[in-house]
């Protein structure tokens, strides 16, 4: 029990002292000084109850993809059908309950319309996303399966935080965080934002344009009373724009998707002044740009985002050149939201903040310097009480203590974790509990002395006999700390961590460690007698 | 040098003959705090609630002023708002509930956050705003499910592994002790009113770790004894067992007392709410390990018989090994 050999020794100073080391760089921070860039340097990540900040929480609705994909399913299908040679003639077309259902005019057609639309149900995996029914020989009705919508939302998502991400970064902010969590959740944490709102308003708009014809045959007594025009939609115009409080109809099918972007730019009109925003298209996208405006002059097209209107005007001429310009009632800053946003492309799925949490910048640094100081006066109690109760196996506790934390805050910093400020009240914490393992040691020590036992045998003893109570409470602890470690993200996560690094820490340095102090001291000193 | 003992040698406190007594007591405190938080209710936050919070400090006085604030923001329609001194006398934390119908609209929540706090400014300039949260019904709920499950599983675990390592009914006795050291705790938030957060969570989380470190202790101990004085009396055994352990009870709870009390007094106020709940967790903890756990075996019948070294297959080997089966 008391037997170290050299290799033992040396590899428990060097597992000490390289973990205590990487605590160095995280120190050198909080005292304000600057770590030199040349060495490495893994540092302890303030969390945003420190740092200052936001955290938002974006969720998706799967009722939207579900929709978005009936729509999409909805237009192959037509176009299917229009180009087959000869062509199929449907009607009777519906997207009610979820499904998209129709009827072909000439029931022989049945095998051909099934041949066409078959391939297109499968996705690029092997999931089968679609589910086809014919029923009564002549209708066609198409479902979604679960898979298919789960398959979809799950790419919907993985696109969805890489474009939060795009967005974030056109930002410049340091170091934010973009995570998936669980199925349909983002999380963002930009520590040190000065403007949460703009950052809301940044990822919080979906950025899907469109365009589309506008409906000229709609009655305005039926677009007011919200009647739209078998194939149309009724659409209302954005606030702020000279239209807003109105709506218009608009043709569902047949406009074009602003997806395929290669810039946008906020600018102003040299000829009004307005903020507008001019895009352009890759090749793709100008090509069916080109044909939308060519096949159509004359008439007038809506310019909708998320679901607005932002203008309507006359396609005077065929525009070949692929670039557009956009105006709406544009502020600089929301030209420049909507630039940064098309650039960084369209949200696949529409995102609506769960959860906000903003911190101010000065509470963070206050909380960080009241707690060091809580911390130095509680570890200096605890340290007087250890050696005032153990004298000299007091001082090796304290030696302990030191490395312990030395050692969970280099861990901490290797790991990448956050310190957030319940995670502060964690670190209070396993400095008082960490002596708890010497405690029961030293007092086992005394107790097996006061038996009458020779010292070795008493120190021997003690640690033999502590270190299955003192296993069973952390392991017991670690239970504990892994329920904690159930609140998915933010400080309460970062309490659990700091626990459950410390439990670890602290046994290896509260027996471990002083097992070997106390084993150097006895073979140097062989005393007949121990004050404890 | 003298060192400090703060149990002297041979202390023998004979803390079982008050067994039934304290065990009444607790009794009556853990259905006291079950009947607290029935009447009282807890101060959810808006983790728990949902809503709107805004928590200010108003840099310019000693204490916030907290009627005229709640006045005026009433005045907004949106209510009555909770407002609470947060950590410090001039820090407050303002709840006001989302509308009907709003409570998954972030937007409306944020009209509302703004409302607040330009309302405060406009009469106190000093009002720095420290933060501002906005959670909706649907995360406040999950996060009510999360943290339930989060006590229930860390108790049943906790409780299932002293059972493992020792027997069912230390297990049972552990689970209890547990039971006493929660609900106590949360007796204390429903009679204050302190505002209830994931903080607290935590914080209890945390005590129901600590605390079963006394139990555990005590527990190792009892049945070290229990296989060493095989004719004692359970009483005195458990007597003795406590006894034994006092002075290490005493120590490791005075150690994380004094590394708690700075942090409460002279701590980030924010964090005053979670380290008031460990303080008093570490006290009823360390009080349940030596009047709940321990009386608790004699009353589900652990005697000194109970752990005979049952004869395992390996002895049964050794046994036959040595042709005397």
């Amino acid at each position: 029990m008391l037997d170290f050999p050299l290799w033992k020794k040396l590899s428990l100073w060097a597992t000490t002292l390289a973990a205590s080391l990487l605590a160095l760089p995280s120190l050198v921070n909080v005292a304000g000084l600057d770590w030199p860039a040349a060495l490495p340097s893994p540092q302890v990540n303030l969390g945003l109850d420190l740092a200052g900040g936001s955290h938002l929480l974006l969720e998706a609705k799967a009722a939207d993809v579900r929709a978005q994909r009936l729509e999409n399913m909805e237009e192959t299908v037509r176009q299917l059908m229009r180009n087959a040679t000869p062509r199929i003639r449907i009607g009777d077309v519906s997207t009610a309950g979820g499904e998209l259902s129709f009827i072909l005019e000439n029931a022989a057609d049945i095998d051909r319309a099934r041949g066409l639309i078959e391939p297109t149900m499968q996705g690029a995996t092997t999931v089968r996303e679609w589910e086809l029914k014919v029923v009564d020989g002549q209708r066609i009705v198409l479902s979604q399966t679960e898979a298919g919508v789960n398959q979809a939302i799950d790419d919907a998502m993985d696109s969805a935080t890489e474009v939060v991400r795009r967005r974030i970064d056109e930002l410049g902010t340091r170091e934010p965080t973009i995570i998936r969590q669980g199925d349909t959740r983002i999380v963002v944490q930009v520590p040190g934002l000065q403007d949460p709102e703009a950052l809301k308003a940044l990822v919080g708009q979906t950025a899907q344009l469109e365009f589309k014809l506008v409906d000229l045959d709609a009655l305005p007594t039926n677009i007011q009373a919200g009647i739209a025009p078998p194939g149309s939609e009724i659409v209302p115009y954005a606030p702020g724009t000279p239209g807003a409080g109105s709506a218009i109809a608009v043709k569902r099918l047949g406009g074009i998707r602003g997806d395929n972007l290669t810039g946008a730019q906020a600018e102003r009109d040299p000829q009004n002044g307005q903020s507008v925003v001019s895009i352009a298209f890759d090749a793709q996208g100008g090509a069916k740009f080109a044909k939308l405006t060519t096949e159509n002059v004359g008439k007038p097209f809506a310019i909708i985002l998320d679901g607005q209107v932002l203008s309507a005007p006359n396609i005077n001429e065929p525009i070949l050149g692929g670039r557009a310009q956009i105006s709406g009632s544009f502020t600089p800053e929301s030209s420049n939201n909507l630039a940064i946003s098309l650039r960084s492309g369209a949200l696949p799925v529409p995102l609506a903040v769960v959860e906000e949490r903003t911190v101010g910048p000065d509470l963070g640094a206050d909380s960080i310097r009241k707690g060091l100081i809580a911390m130095g006066i509680g570890s200096l109690a605890v340290i007087a009480l250890m050696i005032a109760t153990y004298g000299r196996f007091g001082i090796y506790a304290t030696v302990a203590l030191v490395f312990n934390v030395l050692m969970l805050l280099g861990l901490m910093a290797l790991g990448g974790f956050t310190l957030s400020l319940p995670g502060i009240a964690g670190f209070v914490i396993t400095i008082g509990a960490a002596v708890d393992a010497n405690v029961l040691i030293n007092e086992r020590i005394r107790e097996e002395r006061a038996r009458g036992r020779k010292v070795i045998a008493a120190v021997e003893t003690g640690y033999k006999e502590a270190s299955r109570a003192i296993f069973d409470a952390n392991l017991t602890n670690l239970i504990s700390a892994l329920a904690l470690g159930m609140f998915g993200s933010g400080p309460v996560r970062g309490f659990a961590v700091v626990l459950f690094i410390g439990i670890i820490t602290s046994v290896f340095t509260g027996v471990t460690l002083t097992r070997m102090f106390v084993a150097g001291w006895l073979r140097k000193a062989r005393p007949n007698d121990i004050t404890i | 040098m003298k060192l400090l003992k703060l149990v002297p040698d041979n202390t023998n406190i004979q803390f079982l003959k008050l067994r039934v007594p304290f065990f009444v007591l607790s009794l009556v405190l853990i259905l006291g705090s079950w009947i607290a938080v029935g009447v009282n209710g807890l101060a959810f936050g808006v983790d728990f609630a949902g809503g709107q919070e805004v928590r200010m400090t108003f840099t310019g006085q000693q204490t916030a002023p907290i009627p005229s604030l709640r006045e005026k923001i009433a005045g907004l329609g949106y209510g009555e708002p909770v407002v609470q001194e947060f950590g410090a006398p001039n820090q407050v934390s303002i709840r006001v509930a989302l509308p009907e119908g709003t409570e998954d609209n972030p937007d409306a929540a944020k009209k509302i956050g703004e409302q607040v706090i330009a309302t405060v400014k406009a009469d106190y300039a000093d009002a720095r705003v420290d933060g501002n949260d906005t959670v909706s019904g649907k995360v406040a709920g999950e996060f009510r499910n999360q943290a339930i499950l989060a006590l229930l599983a860390a108790m049943a675990a906790v409780s299932v592994y002293i059972w493992v390592r020792f027997e069912w009914q230390f297990g049972v006795g552990a689970m209890f002790a547990l039971v006493h050291d929660v609900s106590i705790t949360l007796g204390m938030f429903a009679l204050t009113q302190w505002e209830f957060s994931l903080q607290i969570v935590a914080a209890i989380l945390a005590i129901i770790g600590y605390s079963l470190n006394d139990t555990i202790v005590v527990y190792d101990r009892i049945r070290e004894n229990l296989k060493k004085f095989r004719k004692m009396e359970m009483g005195a055994l458990l007597d003795l067992s406590v006894n034994e352990t006092l002075a290490r009870t005493v120590m490791t709870s005075l150690t994380l007392f004094i590394a708690l009390i700075p942090l409460l007094f002279f701590g980030p106020p924010s964090l005053f709410g979670m380290v008031a709940a460990i303080t008093v967790g570490l006290f009823v903890g360390t009080y349940s390990s030596v009047y709940m756990a321990g009386p608790l075996l004699i009353w589900m019948g652990v005697t000194t018989n109970s752990f005979v070294p049952t004869e395992t297959g390996l002895d049964k080997q050794e046994k036959i090994a040595r042709g005397e089966a």
